[in-house]
Protein backbone atom coordinates (compact mmCIF):
# COMPACT_ATOMS: atom_id res chain seq x y z
CA UNK A 1 0.00 0.00 0.00
CA UNK A 2 1.66 2.87 -1.06
CA UNK A 3 1.25 6.44 0.53
CA UNK A 4 -0.91 8.02 -2.39
CA UNK A 5 -3.54 4.85 -1.84
CA UNK A 6 -3.35 5.54 2.01
CA UNK A 7 -3.93 9.17 2.00
CA UNK A 8 -6.75 9.24 -1.01
CA UNK A 9 -8.79 5.80 0.56
CA UNK A 10 -8.41 6.29 4.23
CA UNK A 11 -7.53 10.00 5.19
CA UNK A 12 -9.52 11.40 2.50
CA UNK A 13 -12.72 9.76 3.72
CA UNK A 14 -12.11 10.71 7.25
CA UNK A 15 -12.28 13.78 6.88
CA UNK A 16 -14.70 13.70 4.52
CA UNK A 17 -17.38 12.24 7.23
CA UNK A 18 -15.77 14.88 9.41
CA UNK A 19 -17.35 17.58 7.40
CA UNK A 20 -20.61 15.90 7.09
CA UNK A 21 -21.09 15.93 10.44
CA UNK A 22 -20.20 19.71 11.38
CA UNK A 23 -22.76 20.44 8.35
CA UNK A 24 -25.63 18.13 10.22
CA UNK A 25 -24.61 20.80 13.46
CA UNK A 26 -24.96 23.32 10.67
CA UNK A 27 -28.20 22.55 9.82
CA UNK A 28 -29.64 21.78 12.95
CA UNK A 29 -28.07 24.22 15.68
CA UNK A 30 -30.32 25.54 18.26
CA UNK A 31 -28.82 28.73 18.27
CA UNK A 32 -26.75 31.48 15.87
CA UNK A 33 -23.66 30.95 17.12
CA UNK A 34 -23.85 27.17 17.07
CA UNK A 35 -23.78 27.82 13.53
CA UNK A 36 -21.32 30.05 13.83
CA UNK A 37 -19.28 27.40 15.23
CA UNK A 38 -19.58 24.88 13.18
CA UNK A 39 -18.63 27.39 9.47
CA UNK A 40 -15.34 27.86 11.65
CA UNK A 41 -14.68 24.29 11.71
CA UNK A 42 -15.72 23.85 8.33
CA UNK A 43 -13.29 25.83 7.08
CA UNK A 44 -10.91 24.47 9.50
CA UNK A 45 -11.02 21.09 7.92
CA UNK A 46 -11.16 22.68 4.85
CA UNK A 47 -7.50 23.60 5.27
CA UNK A 48 -6.58 20.24 6.51
CA UNK A 49 -7.96 18.67 3.27
CA UNK A 50 -6.00 20.95 1.42
CA UNK A 51 -3.06 19.75 3.12
CA UNK A 52 -3.48 16.51 2.47
CA UNK A 53 -4.47 17.03 -1.34
CA UNK A 54 -1.59 19.33 -2.05
CA UNK A 55 0.34 15.80 -0.78
CA UNK A 56 -1.87 13.83 -3.01
CA UNK A 57 -1.55 15.80 -6.33
CA UNK A 58 2.33 16.87 -5.23
CA UNK A 59 1.54 20.76 -5.97
CA UNK A 60 2.50 23.04 -2.77
CA UNK A 61 0.82 25.97 -4.37
CA UNK A 62 -2.18 24.81 -2.74
CA UNK A 63 -1.23 25.39 0.96
CA UNK A 64 -1.60 29.36 -0.26
CA UNK A 65 -4.93 28.37 -0.39
CA UNK A 66 -4.97 27.31 3.10
CA UNK A 67 -3.12 30.03 4.44
CA UNK A 68 -5.79 32.66 2.86
CA UNK A 69 -8.50 30.26 4.06
CA UNK A 70 -7.35 30.34 7.89
CA UNK A 71 -7.48 33.85 7.67
CA UNK A 72 -10.76 34.05 6.14
CA UNK A 73 -12.44 31.88 8.87
CA UNK A 74 -10.99 34.20 11.84
CA UNK A 75 -12.24 37.08 10.23
CA UNK A 76 -15.41 35.72 9.78
CA UNK A 77 -15.85 34.92 13.05
CA UNK A 78 -14.93 37.98 14.28
CA UNK A 79 -17.01 39.89 12.50
CA UNK A 80 -19.99 37.14 13.39
CA UNK A 81 -19.20 37.87 17.16
CA UNK A 82 -19.58 41.80 16.53
CA UNK A 83 -22.58 42.05 14.85
CA UNK A 84 -24.42 39.26 17.11
CA UNK A 85 -23.08 41.82 20.10
CA UNK A 86 -24.10 44.64 18.25
CA UNK A 87 -27.42 43.04 17.76
CA UNK A 88 -28.52 42.32 21.31
CA UNK A 89 -27.47 45.83 22.88
CA UNK B 1 11.13 6.29 5.93
CA UNK B 2 9.45 9.31 5.34
CA UNK B 3 6.13 7.95 3.84
CA UNK B 4 5.51 6.01 7.61
CA UNK B 5 6.68 9.37 9.38
CA UNK B 6 4.02 11.51 6.94
CA UNK B 7 1.49 8.49 7.41
CA UNK B 8 1.17 8.23 11.14
CA UNK B 9 1.10 12.33 11.46
CA UNK B 10 -1.57 12.17 8.82
CA UNK B 11 -3.58 9.85 10.72
CA UNK B 12 -3.11 11.31 13.65
CA UNK B 13 -4.35 14.18 12.17
CA UNK B 14 -7.45 12.59 10.58
CA UNK B 15 -8.31 11.18 14.45
CA UNK B 16 -8.26 14.18 15.85
CA UNK B 17 -10.31 16.10 13.40
CA UNK B 18 -12.83 13.46 13.40
CA UNK B 19 -13.09 13.44 17.16
CA UNK B 20 -13.41 17.53 17.22
CA UNK B 21 -16.67 16.82 14.77
CA UNK B 22 -17.83 14.12 16.60
CA UNK B 23 -17.48 16.85 19.53
CA UNK B 24 -19.63 19.32 17.55
CA UNK B 25 -22.42 16.72 17.42
CA UNK B 26 -22.51 15.24 20.85
CA UNK B 27 -21.63 18.02 23.39
CA UNK B 28 -25.07 19.21 25.32
CA UNK B 29 -23.96 22.98 25.54
CA UNK B 30 -22.63 25.81 22.79
CA UNK B 31 -19.83 26.95 25.24
CA UNK B 32 -18.64 22.91 25.47
CA UNK B 33 -18.60 23.25 21.66
CA UNK B 34 -16.19 26.09 21.14
CA UNK B 35 -14.05 24.51 23.27
CA UNK B 36 -13.98 21.60 21.30
CA UNK B 37 -13.35 23.55 18.02
CA UNK B 38 -10.64 25.54 19.54
CA UNK B 39 -8.44 22.49 20.95
CA UNK B 40 -9.10 19.29 18.86
CA UNK B 41 -9.17 20.98 15.40
CA UNK B 42 -6.20 23.11 16.38
CA UNK B 43 -4.08 19.99 17.11
CA UNK B 44 -5.35 17.96 14.39
CA UNK B 45 -4.85 20.66 11.54
CA UNK B 46 -1.51 21.18 13.19
CA UNK B 47 -0.36 17.68 12.68
CA UNK B 48 -2.11 17.74 8.71
CA UNK B 49 0.21 20.84 7.82
CA UNK B 50 3.08 18.88 9.60
CA UNK B 51 2.53 15.69 7.35
CA UNK B 52 2.74 18.13 4.13
CA UNK B 53 5.86 19.80 5.58
CA UNK B 54 7.93 16.72 5.76
CA UNK B 55 6.49 15.23 2.00
CA UNK B 56 7.82 18.51 0.55
CA UNK B 57 10.97 19.14 2.12
CA UNK B 58 11.59 22.59 1.27
CA UNK B 59 12.38 25.62 3.07
CA UNK B 60 9.71 27.92 1.39
CA UNK B 61 6.77 25.31 2.13
CA UNK B 62 8.43 24.31 5.54
CA UNK B 63 8.21 28.29 6.01
CA UNK B 64 4.50 28.87 4.54
CA UNK B 65 3.39 25.67 7.02
CA UNK B 66 4.84 27.11 10.02
CA UNK B 67 3.49 30.51 9.31
CA UNK B 68 -0.32 28.96 9.24
CA UNK B 69 0.35 26.47 12.18
CA UNK B 70 1.29 30.13 13.97
CA UNK B 71 -2.04 32.17 12.40
CA UNK B 72 -4.53 29.17 13.86
CA UNK B 73 -2.45 29.03 17.19
CA UNK B 74 -3.07 32.44 17.69
CA UNK B 75 -6.14 32.91 15.91
CA UNK B 76 -8.21 30.06 17.56
CA UNK B 77 -8.17 31.12 21.52
CA UNK B 78 -9.07 34.98 20.12
CA UNK B 79 -12.37 33.89 18.06
CA UNK B 80 -13.38 31.28 20.95
CA UNK B 81 -13.51 34.09 23.67
CA UNK B 82 -15.10 36.56 20.63
CA UNK B 83 -17.97 33.88 19.91
CA UNK B 84 -18.27 33.03 23.76
CA UNK B 85 -18.49 36.46 25.09
CA UNK B 86 -21.51 37.58 21.91
CA UNK B 87 -23.47 33.89 23.11
CA UNK B 88 -23.34 34.63 26.55
CA UNK B 89 -24.49 37.95 25.87
CA UNK B 90 -27.62 36.54 23.89
CA UNK B 91 -28.36 34.21 27.30
CA UNK B 92 -27.61 31.09 25.53
CA UNK B 93 -28.65 29.24 28.30
CA UNK B 94 -25.15 26.75 30.20
CA UNK B 95 -25.88 23.09 30.43
CA UNK B 96 -27.86 21.65 33.27
CA UNK B 97 -24.73 20.02 34.15
CA UNK B 98 -23.11 22.54 34.69
CA UNK B 99 -21.66 23.01 37.93
CA UNK B 100 -20.43 27.23 38.35
CA UNK B 101 -21.03 30.18 36.15
CA UNK B 102 -18.34 32.64 37.39
CA UNK B 103 -19.98 35.25 35.36
CA UNK B 104 -23.55 34.89 37.17
CA UNK B 105 -24.52 38.47 37.89
CA UNK B 106 -21.45 40.27 36.92
CA UNK B 107 -22.16 41.40 33.66
CA UNK B 108 -23.95 44.29 33.07
CA UNK B 109 -26.04 43.63 30.55
CA UNK B 110 -27.05 46.70 29.02
CA UNK B 111 -23.50 48.22 28.96
CA UNK B 112 -21.46 44.74 28.37
CA UNK B 113 -19.41 46.02 31.02
CA UNK B 114 -17.55 43.49 33.25
CA UNK B 115 -17.89 44.27 37.04
CA UNK B 116 -14.86 42.52 39.42
CA UNK B 117 -13.67 42.34 42.23
CA UNK B 118 -10.51 44.48 41.04
CA UNK B 119 -12.65 47.25 40.34
CA UNK B 120 -15.04 47.64 43.76
CA UNK B 121 -11.27 47.35 45.55
CA UNK B 122 -10.02 50.86 45.35
CA UNK B 123 -13.29 52.17 46.54
CA UNK B 124 -13.65 50.00 49.78
CA UNK B 125 -9.66 51.24 50.41
CA UNK B 126 -11.01 55.01 49.80
CA UNK B 127 -14.54 54.52 52.11
CA UNK B 128 -11.48 52.96 54.52
CA UNK B 129 -9.49 56.18 54.33
CA UNK B 130 -12.03 58.25 54.45
CA UNK B 131 -13.57 56.42 57.73
CA UNK B 132 -10.28 57.18 59.56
Amino acid sequence: MTLYDFLYYIILPILSISEILIIIRFLQGPSIVDRVIALDLIITTGIGIIAVYSIITNRPTFLDIAMILALIAFLGTVAFSYYLEKRNK
Amino acid sequence: MTEITIGILASFGAIFVLLAAVGLIRMPDTYLRISVTTKAATLGIGLLLVAAAVFFKELSITTKVLAIILFILLTAPVSAHLIGRASYFSGVKLWKGSVLDDLKGKYDKSSHKLKSDIEEAPEKKANKIGED
